[in-house]
C-alpha cells in the first residue's frame, strides 16, 4: 500500500496562459476587455482632439438655456422662452403619449385581425390576409406619410364648415369636428375644480385628475374585495351570490359622485376665428402617426396571435365544444388565455418596434424627443455630440424599462412547470 | 318465427347532396353566410371592399402617361374624361423611373448595377436553394467584390486587395493554428490582414495598377441612389453583419463573463436605440469619433452603421439558431475530442446557420424597408428622390403616383421574400421530421 | 485615386488620408471635383432634372467656383443637405462650400464657426396666405395655423414675431418645401411662411397662383449666401471673390454673351483685371488667370443667372427688388476688383 502522494507542484510558466485552459479563458477575457478599452479609449481622444478642432468643447449648457422656439402639441407648460430641457420634456411626454396610444390600438387591432385570419368566414379570412401582407412589406415610413397625405388631402380644412351652407359639418351632435389639422373632441371640464399642485416647481398636475383617480380605483378595490367575498361562499356553499350590481355600483357610484361633486362638463369645440378652440385638438401629425403605427404593428401583432392560436391543440377547441361552449366562448375562454403564454414575448418585441418606429414622427412634423431634442435644439444650437447621445440615452432608457415591466409580466403570466 | 314485413337487402344508392350544402351555392352558404354574424361581416367586407375600389380604380386608370409636367397631365386627363375628371399621373414614373432606380448613377453604366444585380441573384441561389452543387458557394464568396468593383468602378486591384487581406487572414490562421494554437492564429489572422490593408495593400495597388491597369470607371458613392441604394445598403447590411453577428451569439453564449457581458451590453444597446439615431450618428458624429482628418462618404458611413444595427440583430438570430440545435450535437462534438473552434465551425455552426437562414430573411426584409430613413438625413433613396422629383418645377405638386409606385416596388420585394422565407421554414421542418 | 475610402471602410483604419492640413484648394485640386452642399430640392434654388443634373441659383454658384478652379463648370459633386445635416457636413469637410439659402446670423458665424463669404440674395420672412381668408396684414393673424419649415431660423423669426405682438398661433413644423405645400393647398395651414422668395418660388407653381397673396410684411433680415469653414481664408477668398466677380461683371456690363468679345481687351482697366488681360488677380488666389472669365463664362453674371433661374420671366417671377445692383437701387454692391 501505497501513500498518495501529492502530484508534482508545477511552476507557472508564462506559455501556461495560452495553452492551459485554466488560466486560458483569463487570458482571452484580459485580451477581449483590454482590445474594447483600447477602442474605446482611442475613440474618445479622436473625439477630444477633433471636438478641440472645431472649438466646440462637450457642455451640456446650452440645455438650460432658452429654446427660442414654439411647440404645438405640449402635456405640459411651455413657450419659447422655456429651456431646451424643457423642450426636450415635452418632446418625450409626446414620445411616451404616441408610444402609450400606439401600442393601446396596434394591440387591439392586432388580435381582432389575427382571430378574424382564422375565421371560417373565406372573405374575411382571405381580407385580413391581404391587410397582413399589405401593412408587413411596405415600409413603415411610407405609411406614415401616406396617412399623412390622406388626412390633409381627403378631410375638410376648417374652413369648410364655415358660413350659411357649410361643405362640411361637425359629428355626433356638433361635438366632434373632423378637420385635415386634426380632430377636435370635447374635453372634459369642472366648474367647481380643486386646481392644480405643483410638483418639484416643474409640472402642474391636476387635482381632479387625482381625485377621480383615487375613486376609480378605490371602486374597483372595493369590487374586488367583493368578489374575493362571494368567490369564498361559492367555495364553501356551492352557492355564488349574485353580485354583479353591487360590484358595477361600487366602480360607477363613487366616480360619479366625484364628477358630480367637481361640477364636470363636457366642452365643446367651436369655430372662432381661424381655428376650431375648446375641446381637445389631436393634432393630425399625432393621428397621421399613431394610424400608421398602429396599423403597420398590428400586421405583425396579428401574425404574432395566429401563430399563438395555432399553436394551442385542437384538442382544446374540441373539449370546450364537448362541454358545451359556443365559438365566442371558446375563443375568450379557453383558446386566447392559453395562447396569450405564446403571444406575450413577441408582443413585447413588436411594442418596442413601435416605440422606437415613433421617432419617424420626423417626417409628419410631430413634436417628439427626436423632433425636439434631436431635431431644432440640435439644429439651433449646433451641439450635435450631446444632443444625440443624450437622445440615445434616452430612448435606450424608454426600451430597457419597457422590455423590464413586459418581462415581468410574462413571468408572472408563464405556466408554472413542474 | 314472425316475418319481417320489410327488410331491405341493398344499400340504397348515395344521393348527391342537396343543392344548398354543394357547389358554388354550398360553398358560399359555408364560406360565407354561415350564420347572422359571418353574413354581416360577409357584407360588411363586401361593401367595405367595393366602395374602396369604387374610389381607386377610376383614379389609376383614367391616368396620363405622356404628359411631360403635372399641368399637362391635369389638362391632358380633363380633355380626355371630362373636366371634373382626376386621374393619375404616371407620366412622372414614365419620367423618372430610371432615377427612382439608379439614383444619379451614369446612365450609360447603368448595366453595371444591372449586372450586380443578377449576379447577386446567382450568388444568393446557392445559399438559398440547397439543391444546387455546393460548389457555387464559392462564387457567393467572390461575390461582395465583385459588385463592389462593378458598382463602385475603379481599378480591378482594389477589390483584389481586399479580398487578398482576407486571404492572407485565413492562411495564417491555417498556418499558425496547428503551430502556435488556436488564439494565436486568431489573432495573427486579425492581425496580418489589418497590416496588408492599412500599410502595404495602397502601394501593391499602384505597383499593379501601373502593369496591368484594368479599371472601370469610377462612380463615386454619393451618386447611388433610388432603390439601387436601398438594396446596396441593405445588402451591404446584411452581408458585412453575418460575421459580426456570429461572433457576437458566439460571445453572448460564452462562458467567459467578460466577454459575454461585452456582447450583451452591445447588442442590447443596438437594439434599444431607433435606427435614425445610428443615421444621426453616421451623418454627424462619425466623422468626429474617428481620427482627424478621416473622411467617408456619408453612403459609407451609413452603410457602417447599418452594418452595426443589424449585426446586432442577426446576433439573436443566430442565438435563436444555436439555441434550437439539440444538445446532443455539442455533447457529440465534445465526445468527438473536437476544439471549441472545430466543434463550431464543423458541427455547430453549419447546422445553426442552416436553421438561421428563415429569420436572417426576416431581418434583410426588415433593414431593407428600414433603408428608406436615410432620407431623413439627406440621401436620395425613392423617398429621398421623391422630395426632390416634387422640388422640380414641371412635377411639382404630385403626391399618390410617386408614393403609391414606391409603396408597389418595396411591397414586391418583400413579400416574394417573405414567401420564400415561409417555403424555407416549412422545408425545414418537414427535413427535421 | 484608388478605391481607398472602400477598403478602408472594410479594414477599419484611422489611417485614410490625413488631409485635414493641407489647405482645402489643394484638396479640390487633388480631387478634381468640388464638393457643394445644396438643397435637397427647393424650385429654383436647386433641384435635380430627370438626367440628375442640378439646376438653379444657388447651383449657378457652386458651377461658378467649380469653373473658376478647373475651368469647368460641370466639375462639382452636389451634395444635397437638409437643415439638419448641412453645418455637419460643412464642419466635417464632406463639402468644401454650402450654397444653399443658408441665412446669416451672428452664431452661425460666431459660435458654429462658419465664414459667410457674401450674400447672393437678400430675403426675408414672410408669409403667404390664401385670398379667400380675407387676411392683408400678418397683424390679423392671432389664432392661425403656421406651416413652418423646421431647421431654419424662420421657426425662431415666427416666435419672437408672435410673441412681440402678444398673438397665439399654432405651428404645424414641416421637413420639407414639398411637404408644406401640400398643407399649405389643402388648407391644413391657414399661413405658410417662409423666406419671401421661397413663397414666390411656392405659389409660382401652384395650380391658380392667383388665389394666394404674400402680405405685406417682411418679419426678418435672411440674408442668404455661400459659406465656407472658418480657418482656411485663402479658400474663402477665392469663393468671395467668385462671387464678387458675377457682381461685378453684371456691373460692368460682361455677359456670358459679349464676354469673348471683351477678352480681347477693353479701354475699362477693371474689366481687363477681372478677364485676367492685366494684372495677376488670379494668381493671388492660386487659380489660373481666366478664372472670373469662366467662373462667368459658365452661367454667365449675377443678373443673368438670377433671370435665368428665378426672375421675372421665369414661373416663379421673383422681381429684383433689394437683389438690384446698387446702381438701379438696390444692395448687390461688390468691392472693387483693384
Amino acid at each position: 500500500m501505497t501513500a498518495l502522494t501529492d502530484p508534482p507542484k508545477e511552476s507557472f510558466r508564462l506559455s501556461m496562459l495560452i495553452y492551459d485552459t485554466r488560466y486560458r479563458s483569463m487570458t482571452i477575457q484580459v485580451v477581449a476587455l483590454m482590445g474594447f478599452m483600447l477602442l474605446f479609449a482611442w475613440i474618445i481622444s479622436n473625439t477630444l482632439q477633433n471636438l478641440s478642432a472645431l472649438g466646440k468643447p462637450v457642455d451640456f449648457g446650452f440645455l438650460f438655456e432658452p429654446a427660442g422656439y414654439d411647440i404645438n402639441q405640449r402635456l405640459i407648460e411651455y413657450n419659447s422662452q422655456s429651456t431646451h430641457l424643457r423642450a426636450a420634456f415635452v418632446g418625450l411626454l409626446n414620445t411616451l403619449l404616441v408610444a402609450a396610444l400606439g401600442c393601446a390600438l396596434a394591440t387591439i387591432l392586432g388580435v381582432i385581425i389575427g382571430v378574424l385570419r382564422l375565421s371560417k368566414n373565406w372573405l374575411v379570412a382571405r381580407l385580413m390576409t391581404v391587410y397582413v401582407e399589405a401593412f408587413r412589406n411596405v415600409p413603415v415610413l411610407l405609411w406614415i406619410v401616406l396617412v399623412m397625405a390622406i388626412m390633409i388631402e381627403t378631410m375638410p380644412p376648417p374652413r369648410d364648415f364655415r358660413g350659411d351652407n357649410p361643405s362640411a359639418s361637425m359629428l355626433l351632435g356638433d361635438s366632434v369636428a373632423v378637420t385635415n389639422r386634426g380632430v377636435y373632441i370635447p374635453e372634459p371640464l369642472f366648474s367647481r375644480g380643486l386646481g392644480d399642485i405643483s410638483v418639484f416647481g416643474a409640472f402642474d398636475i391636476s387635482l381632479d385628475l387625482i381625485a377621480i383617480l383615487i375613486a376609480l380605483f378605490g371602486g374597483i378595490y372595493a369590487s374586488k374585495l367583493v368578489k374575493r367575498r362571494a368567490d369564498r361562499i361559492q367555495e364553501a356553499t356551492g352557492d355564488r351570490p349574485t353580485t354583479w350590481y353591487i360590484r358595477l355600483g361600487l366602480v360607477v357610484l363613487p366616480t360619479l359622485a366625484v364628477l358630480i361633486a367637481l361640477g364636470f362638463h363636457l366642452g365643446y369645440p367651436e369655430l372662432k376665428g381661424f381655428n376650431f378652440k375648446g375641446g381637445i385638438h389631436m393634432r393630425n401629425s399625432l393621428i397621421a402617426l399613431w394610424l400608421a403605427l398602429s396599423l403597420y404593428t398590428a400586421a405583425f401583432i396579428a401574425e404574432a396571435v395566429r401563430a399563438g392560436i395555432l399553436a394551442i391543440s385542437k384538442g382544446q377547441t374540441e373539449a370546450a365544444y364537448a362541454l358545451g361552449l359556443s365559438r365566442s366562448q371558446t375563443m375568450n375562454l379557453v383558446i386566447l388565455p392559453q395562447a396569450a403564454r405564446v403571444i406575450i414575448p413577441p408582443l413585447i418585441s413588436q411594442y418596442l418596434n413601435l416605440t422606437k418606429n415613433s421617432s419617424l414622427a420626423i417626417a409628419v412634423g410631430y413634436m417628439d424627443i427626436t423632433g425636439t431634442l434631436g431635431g431644432i435644439t440640435m439644429n439651433q444650437t449646433g451641439r450635435e455630440l450631446e444632443s444625440i447621445l443624450l437622445l440615445m440615452a434616452i430612448y435606450l432608457s424608454i426600451s430597457l424599462s419597457i422590455s423590464a415591466v413586459m418581462n415581468w409580466y410574462n413571468k408572472r403570466v408563464k405556466l408554472v412547470e413542474r | 318465427m314472425t316475418q319481417a314485413a320489410f327488410v331491405r337487402t341493398e344499400m340504397v344508392p348515395e344521393q348527391a347532396p342537396p343543392i344548398t350544402s354543394s357547389g358554388v351555392i354550398g360553398w358560399m352558404r359555408k364560406n360565407l353566410f354561415d350564420g347572422w354574424m359571418n353574413s354581416l361581416l360577409t357584407v360588411v367586407s363586401l361593401v367595405a371592399v367595393g366602395a374602396l375600389l369604387y374610389e381607386i380604380l377610376p383614379w389609376i386608370f383614367r391616368s396620363s402617361w405622356t404628359a411631360g409636367s403635372l399641368n399637362e397631365c391635369r389638362e391632358q386627363i380633363k380633355e380626355a374624361y371630362g373636366p371634373d375628371a382626376s386621374g393619375a399621373c404616371w407620366a412622372v414614373i414614365r419620367e423618372r423611373y430610371a432615377q427612382l432606380t439608379f439614383g444619379f448613377y451614369p446612365s450609360e453604366l447603368y448595366w453595371r448595377p444591372i449586372l450586380a444585380f443578377i449576379l447577386m441573384l446567382g450568388a444568393m441561389a446557392p445559399v438559398l436553394f440547397s439543391n444546387l452543387p455546393r460548389k457555387l458557394l464559392w462564387f457567393s464568396g467572390l461575390y461582395p467584390f465583385i459588385a463592389a468593383w462593378l458598382l463602385w468602378g475603379g481599378s480591378v486591384w482594389g477589390p483584389l486587395s481586399a479580398l487578398a487581406g482576407f486571404i492572407i487572414g485565413f492562411a495564417l490562421l491555417l498556418a499558425i493554428t496547428p503551430r502556435f494554437g488556436a488564439i494565436l492564429g486568431v489573432i495573427a489572422a486579425v492581425l496580418g490582414p489589418i497590416i496588408w490593408w492599412t500599410l502595404l495593400s495602397g502601394t501593391v495597388i499602384d505597383v499593379l495598377d501601373s502593369i496591368i491597369p484594368i479599371a472601370l470607371e469610377p462612380v463615386k458613392s454619393r451618386n447611388f441612389g433610388g432603390f439601387m441604394l436601398s438594396i446596396t445598403i441593405g445588402v451591404t447590411g446584411i452581408v458585412a453583419s453575418l460575421p459580426i453577428g456570429i461572433v457576437l451569439a458566439l460571445g453572448r453564449q460564452s462562458d467567459l463573463l467578460i466577454v459575454k457581458s461585452l456582447c450583451v451590453g452591445f447588442i442590447e444597446f443596438i437594439r434599444g436605440v431607433p435606427l435614425i439615431t445610428l443615421l444621426f450618428v453616421a451623418s454627424t458624429l462619425l466623422n468626429i469619433f474617428l481620427p482627424p482628418g478621416t473622411d467617408f462618404d456619408i453612403i459609407v458611413r451609413v452603410m457602417i452603421m447599418v452594418t452595426l444595427f443589424s449585426a446586432a440583430y442577426m446576433a439573436e438570430v443566430i442565438r435563436g439558431g444555436l439555441a434550437a440545435l439539440p444538445r446532443g450535437q455539442y455533447e457529440a462534438a465534445d465526445a468527438l475530442g473536437l476544439d471549441y473552434w472545430k466543434a463550431q465551425r464543423l458541427i455547430i455552426m453549419p447546422q445553426a446557420l442552416k436553421i438561421s437562414i428563415p429569420g436572417i430573411v426576416g431581418t434583410f426584409i426588415g433593414l431593407f424597408k428600414d433603408t428608406t430613413l436615410v432620407m431623413i438625413i439627406g440621401l436620395m433613396d425613392p423617398l429621398g428622390l421623391s422630395t426632390a422629383i416634387r422640388a422640380n418645377q414641371e412635377w411639382n405638386g404630385i403626391v399618390w403616383e410617386l408614393y403609391g409606385f414606391i409603396a408597389l416596388v418595396f411591397w414586391i420585394f418583400c413579400f416574394s421574400m417573405s414567401r420564400y422565407s415561409m417555403y424555407l421554414e416549412r422545408k425545414l421542418q418537414t427535413e427535421n421530421h | 485615386m484608388k478605391k481607398t475610402v472602400f477598403l478602408g471602410a472594410l479594414a477599419v483604419t484611422g489611417l485614410a488620408a490625413g488631409a485635414a492640413a493641407a489647405g482645402t484648394l489643394d484638396d479640390v485640386k487633388a480631387r478634381g471635383k468640388l464638393n457643394c452642399g445644396v438643397t435637397t430640392g427647393l424650385v429654383g434654388f436647386a433641384a435635380p432634372d430627370a438626367n440628375g443634373v442640378w439646376e438653379g441659383f444657388d447651383v449657378a454658384v457652386c458651377r461658378a467656383v467649380a469653373a473658376a478652379i478647373f475651368g469647368d463648370p460641370t466639375a462639382v459633386e452636389f451634395i444635397p443637405t437638409t437643415g439638419k445635416t448641412r453645418f455637419t457636413a460643412l464642419a466635417s469637410g464632406e463639402v468644401d462650400m454650402l450654397a444653399r439659402n443658408t441665412t446669416w446670423t451672428f452664431t452661425r458665424d460666431v459660435d458654429l464657426k462658419f465664414e459667410f463669404v457674401g450674400i447672393n440674395y437678400y430675403d426675408g420672412q414672410g408669409f403667404m396666405v390664401p385670398k379667400s381668408l380675407g387676411v392683408s396684414s400678418a397683424k390679423e393673424l392671432d389664432g392661425a395655423t403656421v406651416c413652418i419649415q423646421t431647421g431654419t431660423t424662420t421657426e425662431l423669426n415666427l416666435a419672437d414675431f408672435f410673441r412681440s405682438n402678444n398673438m397665439s398661433y399654432e405651428p404645424v413644423p414641416i421637413e420639407t418645401n414639398a411637404e408644406a405645400q401640400q398643407q399649405f393647398l389643402a388648407g391644413a395651414c391657414d399661413v405658410y411662411t417662409t423666406d419671401a422668395s421661397g413663397l414666390a418660388a411656392t405659389r409660382a407653381t401652384f395650380e391658380n397662383p392667383g388665389d394666394y397673396v404674400i402680405l405685406p410684411e417682411i418679419i426678418s433680415k435672411e440674408p442668404l449666401g455661400p459659406l465656407v469653414r472658418h480657418g482656411d481664408n485663402a479658400w474663402g477668398d477665392l469663393v468671395r471673390w467668385t462671387l464678387n466677380a458675377l457682381i461685378s461683371a453684371e456691373e460692368l456690363g460682361i455677359t456670358s454673351a459679349n464676354i469673348d468679345e471683351l477678352r480681347k481687351g477693353t479701354n475699362n482697366p477693371e474689366i481687363n483685371r477681372i478677364l485676367g488681360t492685366e494684372g495677376n488677380l488670379g494668381e493671388m488666389l492660386g487659380l489660373s488667370a481666366d478664372w472670373a472669365y469662366n467662373a462667368i463664362k459658365a452661367g454667365g453674371n449675377y443678373g443673368e443667372l438670377f433671370e435665368k433661374n428665378i426672375g421675372e420671366n421665369t414661373p416663379i417671377g421673383l422681381s429684383r427688388g433689394l437683389n438690384a445692383q446698387w446702381k438701379d437701387g438696390g444692395l448687390i454692391y461688390s468691392p472693387p476688383f483693384r
